[in-house]
């Protein structure tokens, strides 16, 4: 899931400094399981927001919402109402639920009360690792299951580097070596051969690194089905 | 492939005659300063020159901005001091890496060391974007098919001249998975490493296990083979060596003899002190290459004292390795006789 974790107040504060009427949209899926931008969170930040800016000598209205996904239409059409009455609506879904609703409300003016952080899991409660970068090429089935493009300090396909140490990157001493991991996965599995090989260099293209991506599914497209 | 002029060499530089005719290799290591002071540089080149067979000159070592290896190197290259360029892969991606290899070849220098790169979080610009688009064993391949194939990464054939460099990794023979390091050493060899530098050695009975590995797969009939010296300046370094650093292996009994190195000397005369331990310091590191030579498959030693070159005589003399072999010109080219 997307990971994420709430802005500092105070930068929330300096974002919405200049408007009224506040609207903080939350999200009900990845930052709702995250603890970050939920039902909940989005209740607290509002009255956090109300008092802090009573104290300021400045009160604003907060109101708050949750959408079931703010990523798709269907479920931000429904507030569009609420999104015209206000002057500025913080959004606390993701960097994608962000973008989805200044897509869809051109006039709104929206900001973010989110840092969104990486793709990844809760490992334990309260605790969320990061798994996977998005890179549009996996390469799990060749590291035994372990990403080393998300968990390699330096993304290395024939690691590990030098600093590897009692199990540790060098970098932080809580963060396991990913190459580490992979090597001992394989061993238990017998299965070492799969890194004896020179790994070859990565098609960077899929990543971020070819530009922005997308994906055009032409059997699922409705426009496709009409013209058929 | 198209023959080359090489005599017989891949690159002709001084580290490749002196390791092919079978000499014991010696290596220095040569930090830019953090500024544009040439000055710098000459004056450090002259403490290594005739000292060593070839200095290694730091790539942004721990992630702190210097001056660049390649202009560093080439100023090196003018007092007469033969320059290895380290390259790490952590500030440049493929275009900038083979750019600048071709930048480095024409301005005369012929070794480089294909490194990863420290991490930026040591360095002095920890919010900067890591590059990482090849790790050193892609680098090792990339550097080797422009020598040996004269194209680029892509593919696409070299127009001209090939830069046909000496190739160097490094390696660490402490890192963990320790049973793991001679497969990822056997990879840079297969890769096209011409010769390894290893980290600092300390514990010469775990690298002597290493080794055994080493000659068990056949590397080191493949690769020259320099082990990595560095003397200590004071207790207080090996002891943050032996509990700090990651991937290094301080024994006590180093740790131990420095501490010992000021016994007798007044606690308040900082310079007999001083004094004391670096001349433990290089007492050590002699110790050290006296008992490395003695491994098989270690075919040079790479000293490292940064920001001490001082110690580079020294201790390359108290190890027996003075002078340096003086190399005849290389006679004209046969073109007819193959790299090998």
């Amino acid at each position: 899931m997307i990971v994420a974790e709430q802005k500092p107040l105070e930068e929330i504060k300096s974002l919405i400094a200049d408007y009224q009427n506040v609207l903080v949209v939350g999200c009900g899926t990845c930052v709702t399981v995250c603890f970050a931008g939920g039902e909940k969170e989005a209740g607290i930040l509002a009255s956090s927001l109300r008092m802090a800016t009573k104290l300021d000598g400045n009160t604003k209205q907060v109101d708050h919402l949750v959408v079931q996904r703010q990523c798709e239409w269907e479920y931000i059409d429904p507030i569009k109402e609420q999104v015209d009455k206000a002057d500025i609506v913080l959004s606390i879904g993701c960097g994608i639920g962000v973008q989805a609703l200044v897509e869809r409300f051109p006039d709104a003016i929206v900001v973010p009360g989110l840092n969104t952080t990486f793709l990844g899991l809760p490992t334990e409660q309260g605790i969320w690792e990061e798994r996977c970068a998005a890179c549009g090429e996996c390469i799990l089935g060749l590291t035994g299951g372990i990403c080393p493009i998300a968990r390699c300090a330096k993304q290395l396909l024939n690691g590990p580097c030098g600093g590897s140490q009692n199990g540790m990157c060098e970098i932080n001493p809580d963060t396991p070596c990913a190459w580490q991991l992979i090597y001992d996965k394989l061993e238990s599995q017998g299965r070492l051969e799969l890194i004896m090989e020179i790994f070859p260099s990565k098609d960077w293209s899929n990543s971020r690194d070819g530009g922005p991506r997308k994906i055009t599914r032409e059997d699922l497209r409705l426009a496709a089905e009409e013209t058929e | 492939m198209t023959e080359k002029n090489t005599n017989g060499l891949k690159s002709g530089s001084n580290l490749e005659r002196i390791l092919r005719e079978g000499h014991f290799a010696v290596t220095g290591e040569l930090g830019p300063p953090q500024s544009a002071d040439g000055a710098v540089i000459r004056e450090k080149a002259e403490l290594l020159k005739g000292y060593c067979d070839a200095a290694n000159i730091t790539d942004n070592q721990t992630a702190i901005v210097r001056m660049s290896s390649i202009g560093a190197g080439a100023i090196v290259q003018q007092e007469g001091l033969e320059p290895i360029i380290q390259m790490t892969c952590r500030d440049r991606n493929r275009l900038a890496i083979q750019s600048d290899i071709l930048g480095a070849y024409a301005l005369g220098t012929r070794n480089v060391l294909c490194l990863t790169g420290d991490h930026q979080s040591f360095g002095n610009h920890p919010t900067a974007k890591n590059v990482h688009d090849l790790d050193s064993v892609h680098l090792i391949q990339m550097v080797v098919k422009m020598r040996d194939e004269a194209c680029f990464d892509c593919g696409d054939e070299m127009k001209g001249v090939e830069p046909r460099f000496f190739v160097g990794a490094a390696a660490n023979p402490f890192g963990d998975p320790f049973e793991w390091r001679p497969y990822r050493l056997a990879k840079k060899v297969k890769a096209g490493a011409d010769f390894i530098q290893t980290q600092l050695i300390y514990n010469t009975e775990r690298f002597a296990e290493y080794m055994q590995k080493v000659r068990e797969l056949g590397l080191h009939e493949q690769v020259y083979i320099l082990a990595g010296i560095g003397p200590l300046k004071s207790p207080g370094m090996a002891r943050y060596m032996r509990d700090q650093v990651p991937g290094l292996d301080v024994p006590n009994k180093w740790v131990d003899r420095m501490t010992e190195a000021t016994k007798g000397i007044d606690k308040d005369d900082k310079k007999a002190r001083r004094d004391a331990w670096r001349q433990e310091g290089i007492s050590i590191a002699v110790d050290l290459i006296k008992e490395l030579r003695q491994v098989e498959g270690v075919a040079g030693v790479h000293v490292m004292a940064i920001e001490w070159e001082e110690a580079v005589k020294p201790i390359v003399d108290g190890a027996g390795l003075l002078p340096r072999p003086e190399l005849s010109p290389l006679p004209p080219s046969d073109p007819k006789k193959k790299a090998s």
